[in-house]
């Protein structure tokens, strides 16, 4: 057995060959490559035509435009609104809803969930399985002004002002509305999310605190909250990923970056630079850097004050 | 909340008040919820039976003109779905339906069969370079899509494929299957990284005592023990990539390999005379309804990976 193990027979070069080395090679042609290529393309004015070692290095000039751009910052700020509101509105909803779910029932002996949890669940997770474009288009004629829901419940029950009104269309509205259909998206998944947090947390916890008389409030805030903390980091930073892209989304609700871009974000003006008919793939090779560097750095930055505020170490169980 | 005293023979418990307001509350908080969640989707349904001078004239008003089919005078099936059957057909969303299916479904058992493999030599093999493997996969995971889609053209468009009309992967099912398959496979190796370590070592070595090679153990023994973690993470990767729409529309932009989601955004954004809102709504239903079904079946695995995926 153990002889056999160390000589290379046909059985295990092929076996390792295919196993690794087949998936190993899709993965470093179709992402390794292309992330590194990218890198190298932004420092070229390269414009899709011919070999790219024919491209011209114009080193960080694509760097420096971006920088001075009103558009490339005005999409940049955008983004970076994002990732601030996106994550704290949709963890609170989910975290409230989560805790209300775990810790619903009565108050006495063990911990008891609320009644018909499973059907809030089930029912929460829908937004999460419809495709991010069908969310954006359904709200997006869900707030239409003539023919959209929003507007027909809000003049039925007597808020005329509302007729009509263009949430997506002005440029007070169009940013915060497009948060909120985001947020309809993930509040679901993140509930699901901290709901197994809470639930992992052993029950003698809540109720020692219990016996001691610790009321829900006390409870949530002084145990579940920090028990779960790494999970709330993490979901800070998958929804700050989701916040830095907003892609789909922003696409779906408005294709053209909306009134004055008043929601055009980092990653539609990289594909309208790249695909959008003027073939500027330096130049959006160097957004898809900027793009990467900021998701970097927000993951660094929230892992940091996670860590500087004491996580990891504060708690154990 | 401490008023009442429990014993322990004691089973029958007065619910206090605190308690009774406190489920109260939670239930109407939970309860607008689920209305927000439920009520734009059923808006969606109800106004992709109506027509499209129905849709412009009242959001609110229940469908009715194609509730009676006029060339008999009573209600028809086939002319209650009227929006349906003019998407699927003059609008070419059946076309986009089955290219959806063709795609996804390849690259899922493709992601899953190749994931599994890398997993598993990762989990269960030590040898040099693994460690770069798995930082490899990392930055899969860490990094944009956004930063790989520009040069991704280029690779796909000067990767040979012989039998394709322009004898390479751009524009052709394979390079976007292929595309599909990269971008989903670090998520799958690191959930079926974790999966395979799990898995006792036992029956592997019996077996590799009877005599069985690499490839055997792999395919007879552990991948049928990996069951469970495979259905996971190819409802996951079913839906994620159902759902795609960054990848096809910078790669697949031939109108007849469309799929759904790009279909949809393309056919909602034509100007605003020339869109049919009622197949509009309609093509939102076909595109959603496909995902709610394989949440509903198996929205008990889906809830579990969730909560396994996400706490590494």
């Amino acid at each position: 057995m153990q002889r056999r193990k160390r000589h290379l027979s046909f059985d295990k070069i092929s076996f390792m060959v295919v196993f690794l080395g087949l998936p190993l090679l899709i993965y470093l042609v179709l992402v390794i490559y292309p992330f590194l290529q990218a890198v190298h393309l932004s420092l070229t004015n390269w414009r899709g035509f011919g070999p790219i070692s024919e491209a011209d290095y114009v080193w960080l000039d694509n760097y420096v435009y971006l920088f001075t751009s009103s558009k490339f910052m005005l999409a940049l700020g955008h983004n970076a609104m994002l990732a601030v509101f996106l994550p704290l509105i949709t963890i609170i909803l989910a975290l409230t809803l989560a805790i209300v779910i775990t810790v619903g029932g009565h108050s006495h002996g063990t911990i008891r969930g609320i009644r018909g949890a499973s059907f809030y669940r089930i029912v929460s997770f829908f937004p999460y399985v419809i495709p991010g474009i069908i969310i954006g288009l359904m709200w997006r004629l869900l707030l239409d002004p003539g023919m959209g829901l929003v507007n027909g419940l809000l003049t039925t029950i007597g808020l005329d002002q509302f007729k009509d009104f263009a949430w997506l269309g002005k440029e007070e509205t169009a940013m915060p509305v497009s948060m909120l259909v985001i947020v309809w998206g993930f509040v679901g998944f993140y509930m699901l999310l901290f709901i197994a947090a809470i639930k992992s947390i052993p029950s003698e916890i809540y109720e020692a605190v219990r016996i001691d008389g610790a009321g829900r409030w006390t409870t949530a805030v002084r145990v579940t909250i920090p028990l779960i903390r790494d999970n709330i980091q993490t979901a800070y930073i998958y929804m700050g990923i989701i916040a830095l892209d907003a892609f789909i989304y922003m696409v779906a609700l408005n294709p053209t970056g909306g009134p004055n871009y008043s929601t055009l974000v980092m990653s539609q003006e990289l594909f309208n630079t790249a695909f959008g008919g003027q073939n500027m793939w330096g130049r959006g090779s160097a957004m898809g850097v900027v793009l990467a560097l900021v998701t970097l750095a927000f993951s660094g930055l929230v892992f940091l004050v996670n860590r500087l505020t004491g996580g990891k170490d504060a708690v154990s169980y | 909340m401490s008023t009442n005293t429990l014993s322990e023979n004691n089973r029958k418990v007065t619910v206090s008040r605190s308690d009774k307001t406190f489920a109260g509350v939670s239930h109407v908080l939970l309860v607008i919820w689920s209305l927000l969640v439920v009520g734009p989707l059923l808006w969606t349904l109800m106004t992709s039976f109506k027509t499209t001078r129905e849709i412009t004239a009242s959001s609110t008003a229940l469908p009715s003109a194609l509730l009676t089919d006029p060339e008999t005078g009573s209600f028809s099936l086939s002319y209650l779905f009227t929006n349906y059957i003019s998407a699927w057909t003059s609008d070419n969303f059946g076309r986009y339906f089955f290219n959806t299916f063709i795609v996804v479904t390849s690259a899922m058992l493709l992601v899953m069969l190749l994931g599994a493999m890398c997993a598993y030599v990762l989990a269960r093999y030590q040898f040099k370079g693994s460690q770069l493997i798995y930082y490899l996969m990392l930055a899969g995971l860490t990094f944009p899509i956004f930063l790989a889609i520009v040069p991704l053209y280029q690779v796909l468009k000067s990767l040979p494929l012989p039998w394709a009309p322009n004898g390479v992967f751009l524009g052709t099912f394979e390079g976007l299957i292929l595309t599909y398959v990269a971008f989903a496979l670090p998520f799958t190796v690191f959930f079926l990284y974790a999966f395979f370590r799990t898995l006792p070592n036992e029956i592997a070595e019996a077996a590799q005592v009877d005599g069985a090679g690499h490839w055997t153990t792999f395919f007879r023994i552990m991948l049928p023990m990996a069951k469970p973690g495979l259905a996971s993470i190819g409802i996951f990767n079913f839906l994620g990539l159902w759902n795609q729409l960054l990848l096809p529309l910078a790669l697949n932009t031939k109108e007849e390999q469309y799929v759904l989601a790009q279909g949809v955004f393309n056919f909602a954004n034509k100007a605003k005379y020339e869109v049919n809102f009622g197949s509009l709504f309609a093509a939102v239903i076909i595109t959603i309804v496909p995902v709610l079904i394989v949440y509903m079946i198996f929205q008990r695995q889906l809830q579990g990976s969730v909560s396994q995926g996400t706490m590494k």
